[in-house]
Formats: C-alpha cells, structure tokens, sequence
C-alpha cells in the first residue's frame, strides 16, 4: 500500500518550501524537503565589489538574521587585514547580536512555533485564546527590535556596522533608557519558559553530531572557534576541511556532510548541548528548576534552548549596557591589503561562516558563504526518515502537522540557503 | 469582503523575507490590523491554504525566474488592489547586481551543477510584468508605510506616501549634511525620503536603498558624487547597491561611465 505526506507550501516558515514524503508498506521509501526559493547568487555579485560594501550586500541575505551575516562578513574581512577592534566597540557588536537572537528567538518561539504545540494554525488563532501571552511576546520582540534600532538606526538591515568598527558611537544613554524595558523582558520570558516546559513535546530523540561556535570567555556567538560533540574544538580554517557542502544530484539542494559523510546539526540545540556550561547564572537557575539540562537531544525541545538563550541575551545585554564606555574614534585606523579572511557566527538558528578573499586594491576576489539552514538540511531529512514510521499510524493530518513540525523546529531560514539550491528536481531522476 | 472586512494576502518571490517581517514588527499595532482586516493567505505567518480572491494584495520581492512571471500574473488576476512592498518588489532589489553580469558564469561561481539551475537573466520588480496600484519601496520597506497604506484603503483614500529626496527629511530632523561637512558621498538628494535618515544620523551617506525620489537633477548632483568619491567604480557602486536597477540610478551610473570613457 502507497500513500504520501504531501505539504506544497510549508507555513511559518522564514521562506518557501514544501515537503514530500512517499511512503510503501509502512515505510517511507522518498523524502525530500523541496526548497523552491530561486536563487540569488550572492556570491558571484560580491566579485569585484569594494569590501566596503560587503556588510550591506550580505545583511540582504536574510531580513531575519541581517546582522549575523553583517557580523560575520565585517570580522572576515577584519581578520583579512589584520585589524583588532577595542573592547567597547566589540560589546556594541554583541549587544546589537544579542538583540537580535531576542527578536528571532520571540518571533520563532510564540510566532512560528509555538502554534504546533497549542493546536493552533497561527499566532493570530493563538491571540484569541491566551491574548495577554502573545501580547507579552510582541513585547519583547519589539524590545529586541528598539536595542537594534537604537544601536543600528533600523532592526532589519541595520545601518551602523562597518569594516573597523562602527560609523559612530551609540549614546550611552539611549541604550541606558531601555534597560528597564529589558528588566521586564528578563522577567516575562522566565514566565514565558515555565509556561513552555509544559508544552506537549513529541517524544523523539535524535543521536545527533552538534557543531558550534564555541568562545573560551563565553557563550558564544560572536566570535569564536569551532567545537563539535564528535570530535571537539577546531579551527574555522579546519572547518572547512572538515565540513562540506554538496551539490547533489539524487537531492533537490545541496546538503552539509562531516568528514565522515554524515549530516549534523547547527543551532540552538548544538549550543545549548556543547556549551550550557558557559551559559550565566540566572539562565542555568532556570534551566535546572525546569529540568531543561543537556543532553536535550529532542528536535522539537529548540524551543526550551531559544527560551533560556532568550533570558540569556535578555542579562548579557543589560549587563553589556552597563559595561559599554565608548571613548575616541569609533573606528580603527588600517590599511587595506590582500588577504584572506573567515569568520563563524551563531546566526538564531546555527551557525553561519564566512570567508573572503581580497585583493590589494580592496575588492573581494571570492566569496565563500554557508548558511545554518545549508547545514541542517542534511540532518532534517534524517530525522524526517526516523520520524515517519512513528507518525504514519496517526491520521493524515496529524502525521502531516507532525512532520511539518518538525521541520519548522529547526527554524529553517530558506531565504539564507537559497544560494545552495537546485529548482528541478523531476528532470534529473 | 467577509463580514465587511477586506481579505488581504501577502505573497513572497525573490527575496529575503525582510519585507513580510516588516509587517510581523508592527507588534503594537498588530493585533488591531488582523481585527481589522481578513488575512487569508500569509505563510510566513498563518498554515492556511491559499483563498482566491483578495481585496489588497501585498507582494515581497522581484521576479527571477520563469514561475515567478507566470505566478505574478495569476497573483494579478485574483487581486483587486496589488501593493508592491520593498526595493526588491519596486525596483528588483538587490539580486538585480546580477543584471550587470554573465548569469552563466554567476551560476558557476555559486554551484557545483550549473545543469540543475533555473534563473532568468535580470531580477526585475514587479511592475514589469503586471499593473501595480501601489509601490511601497524601502529595504526593508518602512513598516508604518503599510500601516498608512492599509488604513488608507480601509478610509478609501489615497495612501499619503513621501515622493521627495531624503535631503528634506533630513534637513527637517536637523541633521548636519554629510556631503557639505565632512565630503562624504550621499545619494540623498536623489532618494526618496521614507527611512527616517538613519544613514547621516549615524554619519554615512545614504545608498539609495528607498529608490529614486521624485524630482531629481542629475545634472547637478553627479559632479558632486564624483567629486565625493575615489573613483568613477566607487560612484557607480553606490548607485547600484540596491536599486541601481531603477531607470534613473542607471541613467546616473550610465553618466559616470560616460564620463569616464569621454576622459580617457
């Protein structure tokens, strides 16, 4: 007997794809997540460009996570010339990073998740029922946004970032005046993350390889090298050795092996698992009074690790508010020069690097971007294979909600990877 | 209409969802927009089958391939009014840099199996291939322009949208003019006002990503831009960064090029 899961359009979802899954005599025999986003190329049009002009052109990659891809191409290139930043400029990056994994993270948690698991088909069927939860999630969303603003002139494409620092200082007192905004934010998701432990998580669990950035001052996302639970702390340069990305043919996208030719996993989970130690104390109180501790090895559980990384970002950015002393230029002196430069970001949803090649006149010669969703493509269609058999016994809609679930629980950004993907996938069969 | 209310879809093709997030920032003003309106088809937000017809039909993002031409005029069909919403919808965004290149070596560069890909040669917006009521433009586009845009509609009204240079509106916040004191190049005098001037707030020049504003005087304003830039590719460059695929930011590259040709 055939049957299929079939999903032309994934809802709540940043981007498009559908899904496809063909099942014979209880088995799935074919599945694949079809990406339908069209390319974009930004790779090839970054060629010859000013390296000047590559935080802008890149923040275009994602509207979700601008500033992770304008982080990772600034320190790239940073690194390509040889240039150190300051302390001060260096919290400003991070709070500007922070706010934005508080604005993802809340859209992803309440927005775009949290419906599956409340047996709604929306945030707006959501509101009807629990109006004052989705109103305290708009508001910390937009607390997130208004740090953005403040830092960046805008949340989405951010305008201050540049090679060597920032185009000038934000106010001291600006930021100041949102702490208290940021004090409610720390309490409401404490509150919101007790109420998301009760959720009603399938029971799947996954032997999973993380990857992650992994900082020896902190929980890291900024900046920072490589820790993988298979085989521990590399390089970004051995990154790339290590970890590839293929085009190919028996697939409609290209998906990210290890070394050994398995897929991995990028995002929340991979640093909530490798670097909860790292985490601070008030997250790690709450984690443990909610028995969210690694190993957390559940796909659909990304939602506790966004909500304890929320009241994180939600303390470190108070705490980076206080600390922050602008003083002097606000930027660095350097000289451009040729050079090759990489740099790995914790975008929300994984990990993001970036690599370029400059020549001495300043102009990019290559580019080299891989996006978290490029990565856990691989890994989603994994666990789309040991998913189905335990849903098929479920009726049609429920297995297909269940696997759509699944899918949005690693927070695709299909935006971000599209540049990896193949459209036709009937001609090659 | 249902229960009076308009029916409103948002639609998404080539971009980077920056633009249906916009409206997903209105956080105080959401949950009064979804009151007032119908939203029958949102996939960034809402697993709802799609629902013909619409009343007002937002659309993100340019046109890149072939479905893309063919689903825009369908999305037309269904519509009564069509907003574009973006600089990727209005002016074919940033993806439109590929314009100025061979597509089949763009392809090489990014992917191992140029065989497997599909893309036409140019990003265009939307209004090359359907009628379009109303452009919305920004990258991303400002989120109180949709806000002004649906509650125009609703009064049934014209949507009051700024047509001037950003030069006004920054003059208007009082900033100082980052040509004048410091020398450095700003396409201010012709964009469309709209973003709030983030870009000389902080001390850089605008780059143009609200497109072109309504009056504008080339003649006037590319001696400037060459006098404030290194070099005829850095003029260009700035033109085109996000909607340099407009006809009048290319005819403002085209005078750079020429100019650089005719001094040779």
């Amino acid at each position: 007997m055939s049957r299929s899961i079939k999903v032309d359009a994934i809802a709540r979802l940043e981007g498009e794809g559908g899904l496809i899954i063909n099942v014979k005599d209880g088995k799935p025999v074919e599945i694949k997540l079809d990406i339908y986003e069209p390319p974009r190329f930004f790779e090839g049009f970054l060629e010859g460009r000013s390296y000047k002009d590559v935080p802008d052109i890149t923040a275009r990659i994602c509207g979700i996570c601008p500033v992770p891809h304008q982080t990772s191409a600034t320190t790239a290139i940073e690194k390509a010339f040889g240039i150190d930043i300051p302390e001060s400029m260096y919290i400003l990056r991070k709070i500007l990073f922070l706010a934005e994994f508080v604005e993802s993270h809340v859209l992803h948690v309440f927005m775009l998740q949290a419906p599956d698991l409340t047996g709604h088909d929306s945030v707006i069927s959501l509101a009807g029922d629990a109006p004052d939860k989705v109103k305290a999630a708009l508001r910390m969303k937009k607390i997130g946004n208004e740090v953005m603003k403040t830092i960046g002139g805008r949340s989405i494409h951010p305008v201050n970032l540049k090679i060597g620092g920032f185009y000038s200082w934000t106010d001291k007192q600006a930021l100041m005046d949102l702490i208290p905004d940021l004090e409610w934010g720390l309490e409401a998701i404490t509150e919101e993350s007790r109420w998301a432990a009760t959720l009603p998580f399938p029971d799947f669990e996954v032997d999973y390889e993380y990857v992650a950035v992994h900082n020896k001052n902190e929980y890291g996302v900024v900046e920072g090298d490589i820790i993988s639970s298979r085989i521990g702390i590399i390089t970004e340069e051995e990154f790339e050795q290590n970890y590839l990305e293929k085009h190919v043919s028996h697939s409609n996208a290209l998906h990210s092996y290890n070394s050994e030719d398995q897929p991995y996993m990028v995002g929340p989970l991979a640093r909530y698992n490798l670097n909860y130690a790292q985490l601070g104390d008030k997250a790690k109180a709450l984690a443990e009074e909610l028995g969210i501790v690694p190993p957390l090895n559940n796909p659909f559980k990304g939602l506790l690790a966004r909500a304890i990384e929320t009241l994180e970002a939600f303390d470190q950015i108070i705490k980076l508010i206080k600390a922050y002393d602008p003083q002097g230029s606000s930027m660095v002196e350097y000289e451009v020069k040729a050079g090759r430069g990489s740099s790995a970001t914790e975008a929300p949803r994984g990990l993001l690097y970036h690599r370029y090649t400059i020549n001495e006149d300043g102009d990019v010669v290559n580019a080299k971007i891989v996006p978290p969703t490029a990565q856990n493509l691989a890994r989603m269609e994994s666990d789309l294979w040991q998913l189905t058999p335990q849903v098929l016994q479920k009726e049609h809609e429920e297995a297909t909600l269940d696997c759509e679930h699944l899918v949005r629980s690693y927070d695709p950004c299909l935006s971000c990877a599209t540049h990896f993907l193949k459209l036709d996938i009937e001609e090659i069969e | 209409m249902e229960n009076g209310k308009p029916r409103v879809a948002v639609f998404k093709f080539s971009s980077c969802s920056g633009c249906q997030l916009a409206i997903l920032n209105l956080e105080d003003e959401l949950l009064d927009l979804v009151g007032a309106v119908e939203i029958v088809y949102f996939l960034e937000a809402r697993r709802l089958p799609e629902s013909r017809p619409y009343d007002i039909t937002f659309v993100e993002g340019s046109v890149t391939t072939q479905e893309e031409v063919e689903r825009i005029i369908k999305i037309r069909e269904d519509s009564g009014l069509l907003i574009s919403i973006g600089s990727c919808a209005t002016a074919g965004g940033v993806q439109a840099l590929k314009n100025y290149k061979d597509v089949n070596h763009l392809i090489d560069i990014v992917y191992e199996h140029p065989e497997f890909i599909e893309t036409l040669e140019k990003s265009t917006p939307i209004s090359e291939h359907v009628k379009v009521d109303v452009e919305l433009w920004g990258c991303p586009v400002d989120k109180y322009q949709i806000l002004e845009a649906v509650s125009a509609l609703l009064q049934n009204r014209r949507p009051n949208l700024p047509e001037h240079s950003l030069c006004l509106e920054c003059k208007a916040l009082g900033r100082v003019c980052v040509t004048v004191a410091s020398g450095i190049p700003c396409l201010g005098p012709i964009t469309k006002a709209g973003c709030g001037a983030i870009c000389p707030s902080v001390g850089r020049g605008c780059y143009g990503c609200f497109g072109p504003s309504k009056d504008m005087d080339l003649d006037a304003f590319i001696p400037i831009l060459r006098e404030t830039t290194s070099s005829p590719k850095e003029a260009v460059e700035l033109l085109r960064t996000i909607c340099g695929y407009t006809p009048e930011f290319e005819k403002a590259a085209q005078m750079i090029l020429e100019e650089e040709v005719a001094n040779e």
